[in-house]
């Protein structure tokens, strides 16, 4: 078998290996699979796949107007989350929400956290949450129709009612 | 001697094995993100943040009692080596291997329990069972994480759920896996067209040592991609029955083997066995695939075995790079680490008749 990096040496390393749920085999001759280093990897990291994303996003959005998103928390912008593919604190997430929202959809096909809670895991009262679930499904909804704006804003408002509660507990 | 050398000596709980199918589903594996309230997340924190959390956590580890008994190991501690050794058995990530920061892992003694400390979240806590327990698994961590949230605050949006660093893992954080040793599957070259239902199904299938790493030894890591929109026991039970699918899909190739090409599978898994028993070098790719082979020629009957399950599983984790000059005891070159493997497998395997 010839090497698949340089067509010409009789390849003698045999790889598998899977990228995006796809299986690669790759046959490389020892000098080639050398100047690969010995774990050959096309590590294509999720930060990659994320700004493949963002890139849909940009396009998107390029008509209108463009402006900086800085998190007033931790003084990150949203570009450098497009090129990192991380964000920089726990606030990033409502100062660009209005960018990460679709975002969040189109990765995670849902804006909306159905999973445990720290009320429930702290083994506390689970009562206030029902009339914030109401709330909630109305902001999937408009999500699904893809009314971010709208969706952002409601989102603060639970955030608010959210913080309140917390507040109150703590006062307990 | 290295502290993380206490885990030499010992085999680690998820390569125990156990019920039936633990020679198809190896071992299971849950891991949740999570971050400190309070606190940037990593590419924003301070040195003086990062020693603090490393400080709050181990605080927190101490006063649990499931908690109380973890090696909790810092930066200082650890080698290279040591942390490779530990990327071998599954306890740490490539990435906090790399890291050059101040980090630690806490490590419980049978390896069930490990958690990152300052991976690409504050906290990476994993909980690890062998063969197909994912809801046991997951009884374990969401146990331990409920512990930590008595004593520490996680970011948390009533929406989003658990904050994390990467918008890929916000919601649940949470990231179950099970590792599948599918030969079968990969002789019958069908693992193909599971890897891309999968896709179809929103799951991800990657190699052994995670993604861009070598399907090597016909092992398959398989995890739910999406962490946001269900609750964790449900995606739990989504995986379930997905991976019950790919048990008897391996299960009807193993069968297709044995009787439709009896004479070429005997032939390789003979040959597996004949190689690994007589070679004097032999790179970890190959040692992988012909053990992988010789496991499959036992789980099918064809080759008697007088070597236990657990002893072959965990010849497939001594043979890599650290594990050998951790039983060494010296840094080996390549080209050494090839000869001295050989030379363990042939030894291992001595009780194996051809």
């Amino acid at each position: 078998m010839i090497c698949t990096s340089c067509g010409v040496e009789e390849a003698t390393i045999h790889l598998t290996e899977i990228n995006n749920n796809q299986m690669m085999e790759i046959h490389l001759c020892e000098k080639c699979a050398q100047e690969k280093g010995t774990e050959f990897k096309t590590h294509f990291s999720i930060g990659d796949i994320l700004s493949g994303f963002i890139d849909l996003e940009d396009a998107a959005t390029a008509g209108r107007k463009k402006q900086a998103l800085v998190c007033a928390e931790c003084g990150s912008t949203y570009e450098q989350f497009t090129k990192s593919g991380r964000l920089g604190c726990a606030s990033c997430y409502t100062a660009f929400s209005k960018l990460l929202l679709p975002l969040i959809k189109r990765v995670q096909r849902s804006v909306q956290h159905c999973g445990k809670s720290p009320e429930i895991a702290g083994d506390k009262k689970g009562s206030s949450i029902q009339s914030l679930r109401q709330l909630r499904e109305k902001l999937q909804k408009m999500v699904a129709g893809e009314e971010f704006e709208k969706a952002a804003q409601l989102r603060d408002e639970i955030k608010k009612i959210e913080d309140k509660k917390k507040k109150k507990d703590s006062n307990e | 001697m290295s502290k993380v050398d206490v885990f030499l000596d010992h085999t680690a709980e998820w390569l125990r094995g156990g019920d039936a199918d633990s020679n198809i589903v190896v071992s299971s594996r849950i891991r949740l993100a999570r971050n400190i309230e309070g606190y940037p997340f990593i590419q924003r924190l301070k040195d003086d943040d990062r020693k603090e959390i490393i400080r709050l956590v181990s605080e927190a580890l101490q006063k649990i009692s499931q908690t109380r008994d973890l090696y909790y190991l810092q930066k200082a501690d650890m080698s290279d080596l040591d942390l490779l050794f530990l990327v071998e058995r599954h306890l740490i990530s490539r990435e906090h291997a790399a890291e050059q920061a101040e980090k630690a892992v806490a490590i419980s003694p049978n390896e069930v329990m490990s958690m990152m400390v300052l991976e690409e979240d504050h906290l990476r806590i994993q909980a690890f069972q062998s063969g197909f327990q994912l809801m046991e698994t997951w009884r374990i961590i969401n146990q331990i994480d409920a512990e930590l949230q008595k004593r520490m605050q996680f970011s948390f949006d009533p929406v989003l759920g658990y904050l994390t660093a990467c918008p890929t893992n916000v919601g649940t954080g949470m990231r179950a896996s099970c590792m599948l040793h599918l030969p079968s599957l990969v002789l019958t070259k069908q693992v193909h067209k599971v890897l891309q239902a999968l896709s179809k199904l929103n799951l991800a299938a990657r190699g052994l040592y995670g993604e861009g790493t070598q399907a090597t030894g016909n092992f398959f890591q398989i995890s739910n991609q999406m962490t946001l929109g269900q609750p964790e026991e449900e995606m739990i039970d989504n995986l379930v029955s997905v991976i019950r699918q790919i048990i008897e899909h391996e299960k009807e190739a193993q069968v297709y083997l044995k009787e439709q090409k009896q004479q070429k599978f005997l032939d390789q898994v003979w040959r597996a066995l004949g190689t690994l028993k007589s070679a004097r070098i032999i790179s970890s790719v190959e040692a992988m695939q012909l053990l992988s082979l010789t496991q499959l020629g036992i789980q099918t009957g064809v080759i008697q075995s007088q070597i236990s399950r657990q002893d072959l599983f965990a010849l497939f984790l001594l043979i890599q790079p650290a594990h050998l000059q951790k039983l060494a005891g010296k840094p080996l070159s390549s080209a050494e680490r090839d000869l001295y493997r050989a030379d363990l497998v042939r030894e291992r395997l001595r009780k194996l008749s051809l």
